[in-house]
C-alpha cells in the first residue's frame, strides 16, 4: 500500500491520518458548526430565564382569573388578565374548529382525491405559498371582509387565526396522508368500501398521531399570534364570554400593548402575560409530542 | 357486462372501482366536501388580493409619485419608499446574520452529531419557534434595546470618522431601538425555519456520495465541501429565501424594537420602520380617506412581495428535491 503511493507521488502519503492543514480546517469548522449551536442557545436561554424571572414574580391565581384588565397605569396586584386568558382559549379554540377539519379535509383532497391533477398540483403549491403570508396580511383581509359590515368580535379573530392555520394543517395533515401504505387502502376496496369509507374509516385512523400533533403545533402558533387579532378584535377590560359579539381581547394583544407602555405596572403584567401565554404553548406543544410518541408505539 | 367496462366518469382517478357503478351520495358528497375544502386556500389567497386592491384604489390612484416618496406621515405623505427599505434592510440583516448559523446547526445535526443523538438539539432549535413573536418583542424592547443602545454607542464612537464604517454604524441619533436590533431579532425568528427546511435537503444526499469521499481521504469538512454542498446548494438557498420571506412579514417584533419613525438612511443604528410594523402601529389610528388606504396598499404590496419571494423559493426547493430524486 505505503510502496505504490511512493510510487505515484514524490513521498509517501497516510492515508489514515489527514495532516497539517487540512486536519485543522476540518477541526475549526467543527467547532464552527457547535458554535452556531451555542450561538442559538444564548438568546433561548436569555430569554426563557428573563421569561421565568419576571412572569413567576407576576402570576397569581389572581393574575390568571380576575376578569377586569387595569390601565396601564396602575401598579400590579389589582385586576388580572382574566379576560385574556378567557379570550385567548375562546379565539384559538374557534379558530381551530374551523381549520383543523378543512384543513384536514383539504389534505385529503391533495392525497387520495387529486392525484397528479393540476388543480391538486396548483392547490398543493399554493397552500406551500400561503404558509409563508404574513400574519398581518390575515388580519388586514378579515378586517376588510368581516369587520367594516359586521364589527369587531372574538369571530373575526377566530376567522382570522384559521386563516393563518388552514395551510400548517394542510401540509401536516398531507405529509402523514402520504405515509399511510397503499397496501391498507387496496386492502379496503377489496371488501368493497366506498372511497369516503375507505378514507373515513382506515386511512385516516392509520395517519391520526400525525395530523393530530400538527394540528396541535398549528394551534400553538396560533394561539401565539398578535398580528391577525390587532384589528378585528379591539380590546376589552371586562371578560366576554361572548365570542359571536362584541370586541374581545387575547394574551398576546395584552403582552403587545403593556409592552409598548413604559409603566412598570405594564411591563410586570407584560411578563406575567407571557409567562402565561408560553406555558399554554409549550402544554400544547408537549402533548403533541406524547400524542405522537404513544400512537407511534401503539401501532408498531 | 359492457357497462362495467364502461368508466364511470364520477369515479375518480385511483379509486378504480368499476364494480360498484352507483356511487352512494355520500361518496361523492365526501369528494365534493374535500375538493371545496382544497380549493379554499386559492379562494382566500384570490379574496385577499381583490379586497385589499379594492380598499387601496385610492392610495393607488394617488399617482406614482405619492406612492414613490420616501416619507408616511399619516397626514399627508403616503410614501412606500421609506417602510419598503426599513423592511428590505431589516430583513437582509437578519439573513446574514441568521443563514451562517442556521447552515452550520443544519450541517451539525446531520453531519457531525449520530442520528439517534440529533433529536434533542432539533426540540430545543424547535423551541425558538414556540416562542411567540411578541415575547421576543417584548425581551426585545426590555431587555435587549437598552443592553445594544450602550453597545452601539460605542460602536460609533470607535468608528467616528472611518468613511465607509461611519455612516454604517456611526451618526448623532444612533439608538437601541434599530434597524440592526430589528435585524437581530429576525435572525433569532427564522433561524429554526432555515434550519429544518436546511436539514431536510442535507438528508437527502445519499450515503454512497458521502462514503465514496471518505474513501477517497476526504475529510469530514472536505466530504461535506464535496458532496453535501453540491448535492443540496439550490435546496438551501431555497431554505434561506424561505427564511427572508418570513422575515419580511414579521410584524410584532420588528414594530416593538425596530424604532416607529420612518427614515431612508444608510445608518443602521438609526431607528426606522417596516411595512408590516407601520401597518401593526398605526391602523387604529386610520379611520378611514386616504390614511387606511394607503396602510391596505402596504398590506398588498407586503403580500405580493411575500408570494413572490415565496413562489421562488419553491421552485428552488422543488427542483432540487427533483434532482435528489435523479429526474
Amino acid at each position: 500500500m505505503m510502496a505504490a503511493a511512493s510510487d505515484s507521488l514524490a513521498r509517501p502519503v497516510d492515508l489514515r491520518e489527514p495532516s497539517g492543514w487540512r486536519r485543522s480546517k476540518n477541526q475549526i469548522m467543527t467547532v464552527l458548526m457547535w458554535l452556531a449551536f451555542v450561538i442559538v442557545l444564548i438568546p433561548l436561554g436569555f430569554v426563557l430565564v428573563t421569561l421565568v424571572a419576571k412572569g413567576a414574580d407576576a402570576i397569581s391565581w389572581q393574575f390568571l382569573t380576575n376578569s377586569t384588565i387595569p390601565p396601564n397605569v396602575v401598579p400590579l396586584g389589582t385586576g388580572g388578565m382574566g379576560a385574556a386568558v378567557v379570550g385567548t382559549l375562546e379565539v384559538t379554540g374557534f379558530a381551530s374548529v374551523l381549520a383543523i377539519p378543512l384543513g384536514v379535509l383539504g389534505a385529503v383532497y391533495l392525497n387520495e382525491y387529486g392525484g397528479n391533477r393540476i388543480l391538486a398540483q396548483l392547490i398543493s403549491f399554493m397552500s406551500n405559498v400561503m404558509t409563508g403570508v404574513p400574519s398581518i396580511v390575515m388580519g388586514l383581509f378579515i378586517f376588510i371582509i368581516w369587520v367594516t359590515h359586521f364589527g369587531y368580535s372574538g369571530l373575526a379573530g377566530s376567522f382570522a387565526l384559521a386563516c393563518l392555520m388552514l395551510p400548517i394543517v394542510i401540509r401536516s395533515s398531507y405529509e402523514m396522508l402520504r405515509l399511510v401504505p397503499d397496501s391498507l387502502r387496496q386492502g379496503s376496496y377489496a371488501l368493497g368500501a366506498s372511497k369516503a369509507r375507505v378514507t373515513l374509516t382506515i386511512v385516516l385512523p392509520a395517519a391520526l398521531s400525525g395530523i393530530v400533533s400538527g394540528a396541535l403545533l398549528a394551534v400553538a402558533r396560533a394561539a401565539g399570534e398578535t398580528a391577525p387579532v390587532l384589528f378585528t378584535m379591539l380590546t376589552v377590560e371586562q371578560t366576554n364570554s361572548n365570542l359571536f359579539s362584541g370586541p374581545n381581547t387575547t394574551l398576546p394583544f395584552q403582552i403587545f400593548m403593556n409592552a409598548q407602555s413604559a409603566y412598570t405596572g405594564a411591563n410586570a403584567r407584560a411578563w406575567g402575560a407571557a409567562l402565561t401565554l408560553v406555558a399554554i404553548t409549550f402544554i400544547l406543544m408537549i402533548a403533541a409530542r406524547i400524542i405522537t410518541a404513544l400512537f407511534t408505539r401503539n401501532t408498531r | 357486462m359492457s357497462t362495467v367496462t364502461k368508466a364511470d366518469p364520477a369515479t375518480p382517478a385511483g379509486s378504480a372501482n368499476p364494480l360498484n357503478r352507483r356511487r352512494p351520495l355520500g361518496d361523492r358528497g365526501f369528494q365534493i366536501l374535500a375538493l371545496a375544502a382544497g380549493l379554499l386556500v386559492l379562494v382566500i389567497l384570490v379574496l385577499i388580493t381583490v379586497t385589499t386592491a379594492q380598499q387601496s384604489a385610492t392610495w393607488f390612484s394617488g399617482g406614482f409619485k405619492d406612492i414613490f416618496q420616501v416619507s408616511f406621515d399619516g397626514n399627508t405623505h403616503f410614501g412606500a419608499m421609506g417602510v419598503l427599505y426599513g423592511t428590505v434592510i431589516s430583513s437582509v440583516i437578519g439573513v446574514i446574520i441568521g443563514v451562517p448559523v442556521s447552515v452550520g446547526i443544519a450541517l451539525l445535526l446531520t453531519q457531525v452529531v449520530p442520528a439517534r443523538w440529533a433529536r434533542p438539539f432539533v426540540y430545543v432549535i424547535d423551541l425558538l419557534a414556540v416562542v411567540p413573536s411578541v415575547v421576543w418583542g417584548l425581551w426585545g424592547i426590555i431587555v435587549l434595546v437598552p443592553w445594544l443602545q450602550k453597545i452601539y454607542l460605542d460602536i460609533a464612537s470607535g468608528v467616528k470618522g472611518i468613511p465607509v464604517l461611519d455612516s454604517l454604524f456611526g451618526g448623532p441619533n444612533v439608538t437601541g431601538a434599530s434597524f440592526f436590533t430589528a435585524g437581530l431579532i429576525l435572525a433569532i425568528m427564522i433561524t429554526p425555519i432555515i434550519t429544518s427546511l436546511s436539514r431536510e435537503v442535507i438528508a437527502t444526499v445519499p450515503d454512497i456520495d458521502k462514503e465514496g469521499a471518505y474513501a477517497l481521504g476526504a475529510t469530514r469538512w472536505e466530504m461535506i465541501r464535496g458532496t453535501v454542498w453540491p448535492h443540496s446548494q439550490g435546496g438551501v438557498v431555497g431554505a434561506i429565501l424561505i427564511g427572508f420571506g418570513r422575515a419580511m412579514g414579521e410584524t410584532i417584533a420588528v414594530a416593538l424594537v425596530i424604532g416607529d419613525s420612518v427614515e431612508f438612511t444608510p445608518h443602521l443604528f438609526y431607528s426606522g420602520h417596516s411595512i408590516a410594523a407601520i401597518i401593526a402601529l398605526q391602523f387604529g389610528e386610520a379611520t378611514g380617506g386616504e390614511f387606511r388606504s394607503a396602510l391596505i396598499g402596504l398590506g398588498l404590496f407586503l403580500f405580493v412581495l411575500t408570494i413572490l419571494v415565496n413562489l421562488v423559493a419553491r421552485w428552488f426547493v422543488e427542483r432540487s428535491a427533483r434532482r435528489a430524486r435523479g429526474e
